[in-house]
């Protein structure tokens, strides 16, 4: 067998799809992140919240109605969207007018409120979730083992990513969002219902959320606590890519999680603070993020 | 009372756009006092009046960007006040911003074609590069890459194609070079040929006397003249005065 820098390749190959899935989820929630804050200018603390809930749903759809994971694939963001539209419309739209900083206090209260709830409901220690029969088993490719899941995971959510970034940058639907993300006033003028945009925009970024969530689910246990600890780097990532930025979202946070599966193979002590040490250069050399533009 | 209805009807003729004691508010801050105008159908109005007057308020109000308006604006007989925001340009109305609005994430196609057509009717995208041909072309580029004068042309050609039968065109030539200014003005009076109504607000009233019907004098947040153009010569002395230049 081969080595590469004295490292088995199985073991690279490995933290490397290791990396790659957590990749698929940073990209996936800060993909959502970046298109809420940038039409909507709040830092979405409810992410990880919502990302949790949408695992929640799979597995009470499961558990109670016997919904399996392909409905629930389906069900899971259009419940979190939904939630996403009424929190919009009844909260979040009166904090427009005031500073930014009111948006991430709501929504990290409301994040609180999630987790506290489900937690209280269903305890921290995680339910597990069975991985759908399709997509049991995995392949050899020689180089390395790769469980068919896990493959159907990172295809899926770098579909959905750049199916959003294509919808955003090249779609008469996204020149309204990335025109109304500039001037929303001047799109209104034009005849466009910007309210309603908005609301749209938030609940598709928190049914992105959801989606991920349920992609989650038969890989990490579904637990209350899923989403706080992953939300926490999914900012680092939106800090590094660009506030706002939909490419930048997506690059970033799959290159950050290669980088730390990397870094779990050379340097394991490091793995966990990498990407903030990442986060410390680019906001010193680039406080805009890497693909951020000054505002 | 359908009398009174129709005294009404005959005395305004064609009247495209009528405002009436119109107050508006930015906030706590009272900036129309009163404002009292008319547009008929096809004529080129220009709001004339120093910085501050109100001319770009009395736009801003017509378009519904205001918190608070008081008094009437109508258009084709209905009422604008109290009217949701974007329901407003689905009327036929075209606003070009002052500081023109050309989006900088957008496209100069994407630019073009953003605002919806509202009303048939509407000029084509190769008419509009016959009108404004330094757009031709250009498809590709970053919006904000065109020069001024041509973002001012982009900002006008937009509102074009949807149909849009009055237009609120905001200091057009505002830091244009003379060259860029003959041919917006080229381009307007092409516009007002083809049936366009068009509100002017004008610092440049040299251009505006080359294209305007009649004008109107704001001054602090009402309209204290009007003006035809034809009496714009004999005129002259009060208007230096009520413009200070």
């Amino acid at each position: 067998m081969f080595q590469l820098l004295g490292i088995p390749p199985q073991a690279l190959f490995g933290q490397l799809l290791l990396g790659l899935i957590n990749g698929s989820f940073y990209a996936l929630l800060s993909l959502g992140l970046a298109v809420i804050f940038g039409m909507l200018n709040v830092v979405n603390m409810a992410h990880g919240a919502l990302y949790m809930v949408g695992a929640f749903v799979a597995w009470l759809l499961l558990t109670y109605l016997g919904v399996g994971y392909w409905g629930a694939l389906v069900l899971a963001p259009l419940a979190v969207g939904a939630v996403g539209l009424v929190l919009e419309r009844t909260m979040l739209r009166r904090l427009y007018k005031v500073d930014h900083l009111y948006g991430l206090l709501l929504t990290f209260g409301l994040a609180l409120i999630f987790e506290g709830a489900f937690r209280h409901q269903y305890g921290v220690s995680g339910q597990p979730y069975p991985i759908p029969d399709l997509l049991k088993g995995g392949t050899n490719l020689g180089f390395m083992y790769l469980p068919t899941y896990r493959g159907w995971v990172v295809a899926t959510s770098l579909l959905v990513c750049f199916g959003t970034w294509f919808a955003i940058e090249r779609t008469k639907l996204g020149a309204y969002l990335r025109a109304a993300t500039e001037n929303p006033t001047l799109v209104q003028a034009f005849g466009i219902n910007v309210p309603v945009m908005v609301s749209l925009t938030y609940g598709f970024g928190v049914a992105l959320a959801g989606l991920a969530g349920v992609l989650a689910a038969p890989i990490y246990q579904v637990s209350p606590l899923m989403g706080s600890n992953l939300i926490i780097v999914v900012f680092a990532v939106v800090v590094i890519g660009g506030m706002g930025s939909i490419l930048g979202a997506i690059v970033t946070g799959l290159g950050l999680g290669l980088l730390e599966g990397l870094t779990k193979v050379f340097y394991p002590e490091a793995s966990n603070i990498v990407v903030f040490v990442i986060m410390a250069v680019v906001l010193m050399v680039k406080p805009a993020g890497l693909f951020g533009r000054e505002r | 009372m359908p009398d009174g209805m129709q005294t009404k009807t005959a005395r305004t003729g064609t009247a495209m756009l009528e405002i009436a004691d119109l107050h508006g508010f930015y906030g706590e801050s009272h900036v129309l006092h009163g404002v009292s105008l008319e547009v008929r159908q096809g004529e080129v109005v220009t709001l004339l009046g120093r910085n501050g007057a109100g001319k770009t308020s009395t736009m801003r109000a017509i378009m519904g960007i205001m918190g608070k308006r008081t008094g009437s604006i109508r258009f084709q007989g209905t009422e604008l006040i109290g009217m949701a925001q974007h329901r407003i340009p689905r009327l036929g109305i075209g606003y070009v911003p002052e500081e023109r609005g050309i989006f900088s994430s957008l496209s100069v196609d994407e630019n073009l074609t953003l605002p919806p057509v509202v009303k048939e009717g509407g000029m084509t995208v190769p008419q509009i590069h016959d009108l404004f041909p330094n757009l031709k072309g250009r498809g590709s580029t970053q919006g904000t890459r065109l020069s001024g004068g041509e973002q001012q042309m982009l900002a006008i050609a937009r509102i074009l194609r949807t149909g849009a039968t009055l237009i609120l065109l905001d200091e057009p030539t505002e830091g244009l070079a003379p060259v860029i200014i003959e041919q917006i003005g080229v381009a307007v009076r092409a516009l007002k040929a083809r049936g366009f109504t068009i509100v002017l607000v004008e610092q440049n009233f040299r251009f505006a006397a080359t294209i305007a019907d009649r004008h109107y004098v704001m001054e602090e947040g009402h309209v204290v003249d009007m003006i035809p153009n034809d009496q714009l010569h004999a005129n002259m002395d009060k208007l230096h005065t009520y413009l200070g230049v």
